[in-house]
């Protein structure tokens, strides 16, 4: 995404699809394509665009697309129909506004639900529409009848006229809107928009946690996708001259998805493949072999196989395949693995790339010196349980504090707290001298405190530079922002940050590789990157040790000691020697309170302390 | 047009509607709650059990068999889905279930089409259930208040499998937590075959039940699958008394709304599912369990 190729090659794919289309005409009607079976595969190609955008990319499962096909659709053929509008783009183009309109307000329903809930409330919302077009609006749609006599639209080059009716004419229209359309949604893909999509996809909970707006990016994912379908619905009508009722149906949603997922998804061009096959086949079976009606059941059983054994479509199927054949058969894995450090490579990487890299730079302080964090009273009962019980706790600016207790003692609950994943259930936390307490953690995340995970939470699916980007992303541009066209690389200070993260957690040599193929370690130093490239001014972090061999351990530890350099930072582990030795204060909690508070001579001195956590054995 | 005739018999028709949605939703929640698996197959399945029910019909003759024959394919048809195809989707993302359940109705659909075209069947409804019964008030057909009590029956004895059975225990152990089940050397897989069978057949029955009252055709089942999902969001997904309630008020809502103007019935149902989803997002009954 962010490795984009430049200048003539960044277009190749357009450039080629252009293509493509340009040849169709010559070649496809020798196979027995008709005209109009390759304009319906260009609406629908188009249309799938914006479904392959909201669950291709976004991942957002939609049985509704219809009601925007639908709606853009008649809202241009009423206005070219019944009101005298002479200009089919101006139509078209009003017709793709209040389809994304209309998007927004069903996108503001359905998204207060995820999942299976999604899904069936889009299901649901889509029938309301096909209902209201059958119904209540039915004087302005024709109802069952839809309507009849849209017109072509008519092009003045000023040395020639060329009005589109059908046939090829059509085609040559459609298939510029196609590209059009293309352009537009790679523009998007690769935007910040974009990978963020991605990663709220993966990883909605760590995406918000970030700093994204999750909610704003998937209504917006959700409104891109309505003004394609209505894009696509309004062509429809231009296309047969005539705007159809079943457009609303539940089957055209139907349709799209299965389209998008037989083509590919999250590829933008799986959607035209996809309606290809689709509609090749219906013409094919259905008169081909006069299999009649049943050729739905042939293309039912395609899809039942293609999902179960070839997720990612055909187009993925053909990637997968090239990726082998390109591989030569000469290694085994994608990647390469986890480099097998041995003791004396070791050795020498102890001249960590933590001394090399200078701290990244933590945000401007405002104007604010005293504590950087205060909490007052803070309390968390889960029904029965008091997880975290009146807890005054303060952490000066520049610190390095350490937290430890055992199992049970509430450390990670407090950590949610201080974060805003969790509400206290009484109390107040203070940052910076503002009061956070019921926020929630996308904005506190944007004011600059934030924590890494003690279970890994990383985008799975991407490289270990793109995970470190979304940090950047929200870093850089805030928790919303509608850059749909720009690239990332236009980002002023983006690379240096995300280049800078990876150097100092030590996995620049590995930025490229799949979060899935990096080994432990690297992912928990991931982990911690992703709270870094926020630029937290007070960094949390919660059990980086655990699960890490001896051997990790040491190197992580100074790691830590180079990222807390210049931060406000606390730290939660059970690796009491390791804690002792990197921070400056401890606190102690048993049980949900405070226990005790010193420097870790003191604290290892306490008797209590030695109590609490060896049950008296030592004492 | 608004009298209380009139008034009273759409509450009746109301709750004719009512009880069937209840029964092939109740059916949908349980698969969902179990299995954690919202299959779309099941409108298909409910107009599959349709189908099964008037062949037997037309072979037999006896609205009893017609019943069982109905009920009973589809209770096989649900194990055999389970087991040849969402067994290997249980690891699977939650939209990988619903795309291939989705291609599995279309699927059933089409094979129907292909066996019996596109024009409706029907069957009469059994000779004790014909004409119509005096209730004192008003008179109303005998067969859909028989529906209302074979349905309040069925519903019933799916409470009892589900709350008062060994089976129904495991069942719902396996809601909260299936590994703790599986480690207590329960075979969890072979409950959720038995569940999705059991869940399936709910629809099938209604299905079967459902064609005296509206003849059948391969594409019923698309409609009645839409109103279920409304009745589950309105009940709250996973539960059974949720289910039932939200059916009845489902049937209600269709019904009385059409008495007034038929072209706002659906419409207003997903006012109400809307409504239900702003002010209180988890359902009417709808615990905030596994999402």
């Amino acid at each position: 995404m962010n490795q984009r190729p430049r200048g003539p090659r960044a277009l190749l794919p357009e450039a080629s699809i252009a293509l493509v289309l340009l040849v169709a005409p010559f070649v496809l009607p020798k196979i027995g394509l008709v005209p109009d079976t390759m304009n319906r595969i260009l609406v629908f190609g188009l249309f799938g665009i914006g479904f392959d955008l909201l669950f291709g990319y976004a991942g957002m499962l939609s049985f509704g697309q219809a009601a925007f096909f639908g709606t853009g659709g008649f809202i241009a053929a009423y206005l070219l129909t019944q009101t005298g509008m002479s200009s089919v783009m101006l139509g078209l183009a009003i017709g793709t506004v209040g389809a994304a309109v209309a998007g927004y307000f069903v996108g503001l329903i359905a998204l207060r639900r995820t999942g299976i809930y999604f899904a069936m409330i889009t299901v649901a919302i889509g029938e309301v529409f096909f209902f209201m077009e059958n119904g209540p609006l039915s004087s302005f749609t024709g109802g069952e009848n839809g309507l009849p006599g849209v017109p072509g639209p008519t092009f003045n080059l000023g040395f020639a006229t060329i009005h589109a009716t059908s046939g090829w004419s059509m085609y040559g229209f459609l298939a510029v809107s196609y590209v059009v359309g293309v352009v537009i949604g790679r523009r998007i893909v690769a935007s910040p928009v974009g990978l963020i999509w991605v990663a709220i996809r993966e990883n909605p909970l760590r995406a918000a946690a970030v700093g994204h707006n999750v909610h704003a990016y998937k209504l917006l994912a959700f409104v891109i996708a309505a003004a394609y379908s209505g894009a696509a619905g309004g062509l429809l009508g231009v296309m047969q001259g005539y705007m159809p009722p079943d457009a609303f149906t539940f089957e055209t949603s139907g349709q799209v998805i299965m389209m998008t997922v037989i083509g590919g998804l999250e590829t933008l061009f799986g959607p035209l493949v996809g309606a290809a096959v689709w509609l090749y086949l219906r013409d094919f079976l259905q008169g081909g072999l006069g299999l009649g009606a049943s050729w739905k059941l042939v293309l039912g059983l395609v899809f039942v196989l293609l999902v179960s054994f070839l997720r990612r479509g055909i187009l993925g199927g053909i990637a997968d395949l090239y990726a082998r054949l390109a591989r030569g058969g000469a290694t085994a894995g994608e990647q390469p693995a986890a480099p097998d450090l041995s003791l004396d490579e070791l050795s020498l990487s102890t001249n960590p790339a933590a001394t090399r890299a200078p701290p990244l730079p933590s945000r401007p302080i405002p104007a604010y010196t005293g504590p950087i964090l205060v909490t007052k009273g803070l309390t968390k009962r889960y029904a029965g349980l008091l997880a975290n019980s009146d807890i005054d706790f303060s952490v000066e600016q520049g610190e390095l504090r350490g937290i430890i207790g055992p199992n049970g003692a509430g450390k990670s609950t407090f950590f949610k707290m201080l974060t805003c994943e969790v509400h206290p259930t009484s109390g107040t936390i203070t940052f910076e001298g503002q009061d956070i307490t019921g926020r929630e953690v996308t904005e506190v995340c944007q004011t600059g405190l934030t924590k890494s995970y003690q279970v890994n939470q990383l985008f799975n699916r991407l490289t270990a530079r793109q995970n470190i980007m979304i940090s950047a992303l929200a870093e850089k541009r805030g928790p919303f922002r509608l850059d749909l066209l720009r690239d990332p690389a236009h980002i002023p200070e983006l690379a240096d940050l995300v280049d800078h993260t990876l150097d100092l957690v030590e996995l620049t040599g590995r930025a490229d590789v799949p979060v899935s193929n990096l080994a432990y370690g690297e992912k928990r130093r991931l982990e911690i990157g992703l709270a870094l490239a926020t630029s937290p001014s007070l960094l949390l972090l919660d059990e980086p040790l655990a699960g890490m061999s001896p051997r990790e351990r040491v190197e992580t530890v100074k790691l830590l000691k180079s990222i807390s350099r210049g931060r406000t930072t606390i730290i939660i582990d059970h690796d009491m020697d390791a804690l002792f030795e990197l921070v400056e204060r401890v606190t102690v909690l048993q049980e949900g309170r405070i226990l005790v508070e010193g420097s870790p001579d003191e604290i290892k001195a306490n008797a209590t302390v030695r109590e609490a956590y060896l049950g008296g054995v030592l004492v | 047009m608004l009298s209380w005739a009139n008034l009273l018999s759409q509450t009746f028709n109301g709750l004719v509607v009512g009880a069937l949605l209840a029964l092939i939703s109740s059916g949908l929640t349980i698969i969902y709650g179990t299995l954690g698996v919202l299959n779309l197959a099941h409108g298909a399945m409910f107009m599959v059990g349709g189908y099964a029910g008037v062949v037997a019909y037309q072979y037999t003759g006896s609205f009893l068999v017609a019943i069982v024959a109905g009920a009973g394919f589809v209770l096989v048809l649900g194990v055999l889905m389970e087991r040849l195809v969402i067994r290997h989707f249980y690891e699977r993302p939650a939209e990988d279930q619903i795309l291939v359940t989705f291609g599995l109705g279309i699927v059933f659909v089409e094979t129907i089409r292909f066996f019996f075209g596109s024009l409706s069947q029907s069957m009469p409804p059994p000779s004790w259930a014909e004409g119509v019964t005096s209730l004192g008030f008003m008179i109303y057909p005998t067969y859909r208040l028989a529906v209302v009590g074979i349905i309040a029956v069925t519903l019933l004895a799916l409470y009892l499998v589900l709350y008062r059975s060994r089976l129904g225990m495991i069942v719902r152990a396996g809601i909260e937590d299936s590994v703790m089940v599986d480690s207590l050397g329960i075979n969890v897989m072979r409950v959720f075959m038995v569940v999705f069978g059991i869940g399936s057949m709910a629809a099938g029955f209604a299905g079967i039940v459902n064609v005296p009252i509206a003849p059948i055709t391969p594409d019923i089942g698309e409609a009645t699958l839409v109103e279920a999902f409304v009745v589950v969001v309105i009940g709250g997904v996973g539960s059974f008394p949720g289910a039932v309630l939200g059916g009845l008020i489902a049937g209600e809502i269709l019904s009385l709304t059409s008495m007034i103007n038929p072209s706002y019935s659906q419409v207003m149902l997903f006012v109400v599912m809307t409504l239900v989803l702003v002010l209180r997002p988890r359902g009417l009954l709808g615990a905030e369990g596994r999402s």
